[in-house]
């Protein structure tokens, strides 16, 4: 019985220090798993003249199909500030305004000139008829807000 | 019925997704399955060649241990 | 004594467990395909691709409850010596590893369409990832020693160190940025999937876990028939060597 109790003693011990320690290592990788910044996040952090991820939604009203037919302008906010987005290439059956979106590519001359377009969408599922009749009752909740509070939140 | 075979132009995702999942599910049943008559066939046949003498004895704790009544069999004879 | 009984009280229990599991599984079954692929709404922004989800979350689902288990059993073979534990963590594995699998490819399948990739390194994917790569190598190592007591040890406590992943994975779009969208069904607040959806998610789910049950029953009976050959074997080998008794005393 006495073995029995120990080796449970010894495996909470282990469990409780292979916790802390996980705990530990992703508090310090903090940064590095972070998938995507957001516009609010740039204010602060030093990009420079690299790659990175830029999360946030596609503004209302906000893109334009480029005079040359391949390139999309758009802007990417998180409410609080917003960031200019030029990208050559297909967009996921997901982009469009008011949508969330990560985007890959680097800062040339103020604007971010992406490599890659993702679409990220948000936790909500329902029939068109149901979001419809939401936006008739005047309850219905815009995806981009819904979505931006997640952005916020972080 | 092509329109459901369409899926609004995703067929090309959407049924790929249900294959593999029909596919891994029903090869693992198939595989426990055969796994599962194989191994009975074959403690059968090892059974059937080795009579246990004494089976009243094990017959209250028969399965994992039955062989575990053999060894005390073995020493006494 | 106890742990001699045990298995055969299984054997008697699981038989009549197995027909009720394998008819639920198939009547779930059935009514979560019908659910999911003829009376179930498209979604108001992902159309049609939202069937995907019915086959994903599930197995996402899955994957994370099988892990936990295996982890409980785990626990229980390295702390009280249960044969039976070891057993179904070892019958388990491939249950869990096909979901898991499932879970990926599928994501994959909605992924390309909806985010625009097939695969992204985010914090979800790459956790799950991982889970999928701990029962790969969990399989691996029981099968890896000659003695499968010792496998079983070494398995258990690769089952034990990997749990930490479980928590990572389901917090995972929670706690950073990342591609995969927030929890829906599990959250605070209540779901944010209509009911209609909601429907064929909950029965397919069912219809995973009818069927993870049946198979994990299988299996263990198979290992236990497997077991006791390796202990007939032994016997007939080396005589009196190899028998339960001799296995219990390697195992302290």
């Amino acid at each position: 019985m006495t073995r029995k109790k120990r080796r449970l003693y010894m495996l909470g011990l282990a469990l409780l220090g292979l916790g802390s320690a996980t705990a530990l290592a992703l508090t310090a990788f903090q940064d590095n798993i972070v998938f995507f910044y957001s516009p609010s996040q740039l204010q602060t952090q030093q990009v420079g003249d690299r790659n990175f991820r830029l999360g946030g939604l596609v503004e209302e009203g906000s893109v334009q199909k480029q005079p040359d037919g391949v390139t999309t302008a758009f802007r990417v906010t998180d409410t609080a500030h917003t960031v200019d987005v030029r990208y050559r290439g297909q967009l996921p059956d997901l982009f469009r305004e008011g949508q969330g979106v990560v985007a890959e590519g680097r800062m040339t001359g103020g604007v971010f000139v992406a490599r890659e377009v993702l679409a990220k969408h948000d936790e909500n599922y329902m029939p068109p008829e149901v979001s419809e009749a939401l936006k008739q009752a005047g309850v219905y909740k815009n995806p981009a807000e819904s979505a931006t509070k997640t952005a916020k939140k972080e | 019925m092509s329109e459901f075979l369409h899926m609004g132009g995703y067929a090309a995702y959407i049924w790929p997704a249900y294959g593999i999942a029909t596919l891994v599910l029903l090869g693992l049943l198939v595989a426990t399955w055969k796994g599962l008559r194989n191994a009975e066939a074959t403690l059968k046949a090892l059974e059937s060649a080795r009579p246990a003498r004494r089976r009243t004895r094990n017959a209250g704790r028969k399965m994992a241990d039955q062989s575990a009544g053999r060894p005390a069999e073995a020493s006494e004879g | 004594m106890h742990r001699f009984a045990n298995p055969a009280r299984f054997l008697r229990l699981s038989a009549l467990l197995l027909p009720w599991c394998a008819g639920a599984t198939v009547i779930l079954t059935i009514l979560g395909l019908w659910f999911s692929l003829f009376s179930s709404p498209p979604d108001y922004q992902q159309g049609e691709t939202v069937r995907i989800m019915y086959i994903h979350v599930p197995a996402a689902w899955m994957s994370l409850f099988v892990y936990t288990n295996m982890a409980i059993a785990a626990a229980c073979g390295l702390v009280w010596k249960h044969p039976l534990a070891d057993l179904f963590a070892k019958a388990a594995a491939p249950i869990g590893a096909g979901f898991t699998f499932v879970c990926l490819v599928t994501g994959s399948l909605w992924g390309a369409p909806m985010w625009g990739t097939w695969w992204v390194w985010d914090a979800r994917l790459t956790s799950v990832l991982i889970l999928f790569f701990l029962y790969l190598g969990y399989m691996a190592l029981v099968n890896a020693f000659d003695d499968p007591q010792r496998g079983m040890k070494a398995g258990n406590v690769l089952l034990l160190v990997g749990i930490v992943n479980v928590p990572i994975i389901k917090f995972s779009v929670d706690w950073w940025n990342t591609l995969h969208q927030p929890a829906s069904v599990v959250r605070m607040g209540g779901p944010s999937i209509d009911p209609s959806m909601l429907t064929p998610l909950l029965v397919m789910a069912g219809a995973f876990t009818a069927y993870f049950l049946s198979v994990v029953l299988l299996r263990v009976r198979t290992e236990i028939a497997q077991r006791k050959i390796q202990t007939l074997r032994l016997a007939v080998a080396g005589g009196v060597a190899g028998d339960g008794t001799v296995h219990d005393g390697m195992r302290g």
